[in-house]
């Protein structure tokens, strides 16, 4: 049966590299999470130290009430896609499946036949009916993803956890699985994180989406709360696209270079800041006086079916990116103003924005 | 058209850079076949040639001397003990080096390397001054009664210690190449670690691990150097074949001698058939054939 899965407090270390800072994270059941983050974020090995693959330096890990950090890989019963499937190779596809059955002891262990109809009701969920007599090195990328994926649920697991699961496939195939996944999801209803460094990836398929960045959870949430809401600095320059600029703020205004800024709400603290805005949260207009940034186009480009404009602001010519519709009546040079739909400040010694 | 006619003169192809001409490679092929025949070809039909020149029943004959068949006897207890040994040692060093990382790892790889780059002769000597009648440990064995030098145990030691890179050096870059994510697949599926070795690593490196006790078995039947020093050269006791052969051609009874050395050819070549057999038909799996 699927279960909740809390974890609290997770801490691990590599000698003095910290890859876990303390990581808190309650994912419910049934619920599809996404860990996104970087190379070194410290998502990966989360989702080892959920399945017991990696040891903790501290914290627990709850499945369901039963504390399952003190309990070995075996016991926990996971089913863990790894990124590049980890198939028997010397198995063929039935047996492939049928392992994590066969393993168990006399006991647990269903009867030959009972195995055979479980691999092939599983074959049939993942589309290879027919293939169980292939050797692994026979299929096809995307083929042995799916193997993997029946291999990992024919043992019924608590939760299941996949490592980049799209990773290794080029885009036409990752996109077809993206959407099948969701479906098994749909139809399995398994506790299930993956992992992925692809925000697309993460922003489609997941219910939810937690943000790591160098063994710290940003912020947990769903797509459209990580995209238009980000809470840190790093969230807002890595999901998506943002230009951030350097601002001064003084009792709850917020200044470019002397000149007030015309945004409304400034819970930052008085002090050096950074502003974020993406892209399409820019309006070009005409400059009028204090309610807009003044502001000089320096660059356009066409990027499909927009066209994006550079423009600089305040004395030290900081650039922030708009989008415009292609047939937008803005020239290289031209004095424009500028409005913001959404924005945030977030105070100038916190985190570095770069990705 | 008109310009690639003009770049690509009419009549004359381009051979590819790396071809040579039809000369050189003639002279190359003559030059590694007439070596191979000279330094291996020959000598090998040679030992046959002797060993039959009184004809078979003399051949045969030779085999009845019981001195041979205790040394025939000798050389396969030997080599039965020492590969299995090499087996169990060979696995459990590439394991840990291959799926574990510790300190001193880059040692111990050298350390497997020992035996290849010492004279066996040496090996043997270190055996005679551990166990030897003087040496360190003489005298306490001797107290109880356990003979190690010029008897079976000093020889199997020594025979361990010449073949022992040979299966380690087979499955270390496989079993580094495959890594341990099945192996993780496995325990996460709920298999034990007995279960996991048996039914995920080890028919992943079945085929190299079968290679490495073929070479590894080769040696341990033909190694002269090191258990020379440590046998004693009991006839009919702590010989092995290879020491009878050259008992055998001390004395000037050169058709036994070939005899005996044409026992120990017919071992090689059926080792090269089947490690040939193992390359052709495994070579994906014998991670020598990665090596590059």
């Amino acid at each position: 049966m699927s279960v909740d899965l809390k974890i609290r407090d997770v801490r691990k270390e590599y000698g003095a590299f910290p890859a876990l800072n303390g990581v808190s994270l309650d994912i419910r059941q049934g619920e599809l999470v996404a860990l996104l983050g970087p190379s070194g974020s410290g998502k990966t090995t989360l989702l080892r130290a959920i399945a017991g693959l990696e040891t903790l330096d501290g914290g627990k890990i709850l499945f369901g009430d039963v504390d399952a950090s003190s309990r070995s890989v075996q016991e926990r019963n996971v089913g863990f896609v790894f990124q590049h499937y980890a198939l028997f190779r010397h198995m063929k596809v039935f047996d492939n499946i049928a392992f994590g059955l066969r393993v168990r002891d006399k006991a647990r262990r269903p009867t030959e036949s009972a195995i055979k109809a479980k691999v092939l009701e599983l074959l049939e969920l993942v589309q290879l009916t027919g293939l169980e007599k292939r050797y692994p090195s026979q299929l096809s990328g995307g083929q042995r993803q799916r193997v993997a994926l029946a291999r990992a649920l024919a043992i019924e697991p608590q939760v299941l956890l996949l490592d980049e699961p799209f990773g290794a496939l080029d885009a036409q195939v990752r996109k077809d699985l993206r959407r099948w996944l969701r479906q098994i999801h749909k139809e399995t209803g398994h506790t299930t994180v993956f992992v992925t460094h692809d925000q697309e990836e993460a922003l489609e398929l997941a219910d939810r989406v937690a943000v790591l960045h160098k063994g710290d959870l940003q912020q947990i949430g769903t797509p459209d709360e990580i995209y238009d809401n980000p809470a840190t600095p790093f969230v807002y320059a890595f999901i998506g696209e943002s230009s951030a600029i350097p601002v001064t703020v003084q009792s709850g205004a917020a200044a470019l270079d002397g000149a007030p800024l015309p945004v409304s709400r400034v819970a930052a603290e008085d002090g050096p800041a950074r502003f974020f805005v993406r892209p399409e949260d820019v309006t070009v207009k005409e400059l009028n006086g204090s309610s807009t940034v003044a502001g000089t186009v320096a660059a356009l480009r066409r990027t499909g079916a927009y066209r994006r404009a550079d423009i600089e602001v305040g004395a030290q010519r900081s650039r922030i990116e708009a989008l415009l519709p292609s047939d937008a009546p803005i020239s290289v040079g031209d004095k424009v103003g500028l409005v913001f739909q959404r924005y945030a400040l977030f105070p100038a010694d916190s985190a570095p924005a770069t990705v | 058209m008109s310009a690639e006619a003009a770049t690509a003169p009419v009549g004359r192809s381009l051979a590819s850079p790396t071809t040579e001409s039809a000369g050189a490679k003639l002279l190359l092929i003559v030059l590694g076949l007439g070596f191979l025949a000279l330094f291996l070809v020959i000598p090998l039909f040679a030992v046959f040639a002797e060993a039959f020149r009184n004809g078979v029943a003399v051949y045969f004959e030779a085999f009845e001397d019981p001195d041979t068949q205790a040394a025939i006897r000798l050389t396969l207890l030997v080599a039965a003990i020492a590969v299995p040994l090499n087996i169990v040692f060979g696995l459990a060093a590439s394991w840990a080096i291959a799926k574990f990382e510790f300190r001193g790892k880059s040692f111990m790889l050298t350390l497997i390397d020992l035996p290849f780059s010492v004279s066996p002769v040496v090996s043997g000597m270190c055996y005679v001054i551990l166990f030897g009648a003087s040496g360190y440990f003489g005298p306490w064995l001797d107290k109880h009664g356990i003979q190690i030098i010029f008897a079976v145990p000093g020889l199997v030691l020594a025979t361990v210690f010449v073949t022992f890179p040979f299966v380690a050096r087979e499955l270390i870059p496989l079993m580094q190449e495959q890594g341990t994510s099945e192996e993780e697949a496995a325990l996460s599926l709920g298999a034990n670690g007995w279960r996991t070795f048996w039914s995920v690593t080890l028919p992943n490196v079945r085929w190299a691990l079968l290679y490495g006790v073929l070479l590894s078995n080769a040696r341990a039947m033909g190694e002269f150097g090191a258990v020379s020093v440590v046998s004693g050269h009991l006839r009919g006791l702590t010989n092995t074949l290879p020491l009878q052969v050259e008992i055998l051609y001390n004395d000037y009874n050169f058709v036994a001698a070939f005899a005996a050395a044409s026992l120990l050819a017919g071992l090689g070549l059926v080792t090269l058939v089947i490690k040939s057999l193992l390359e052709w038909r495994y070579g994906g799996e014998i991670s020598s054939k990665h090596r590059k």
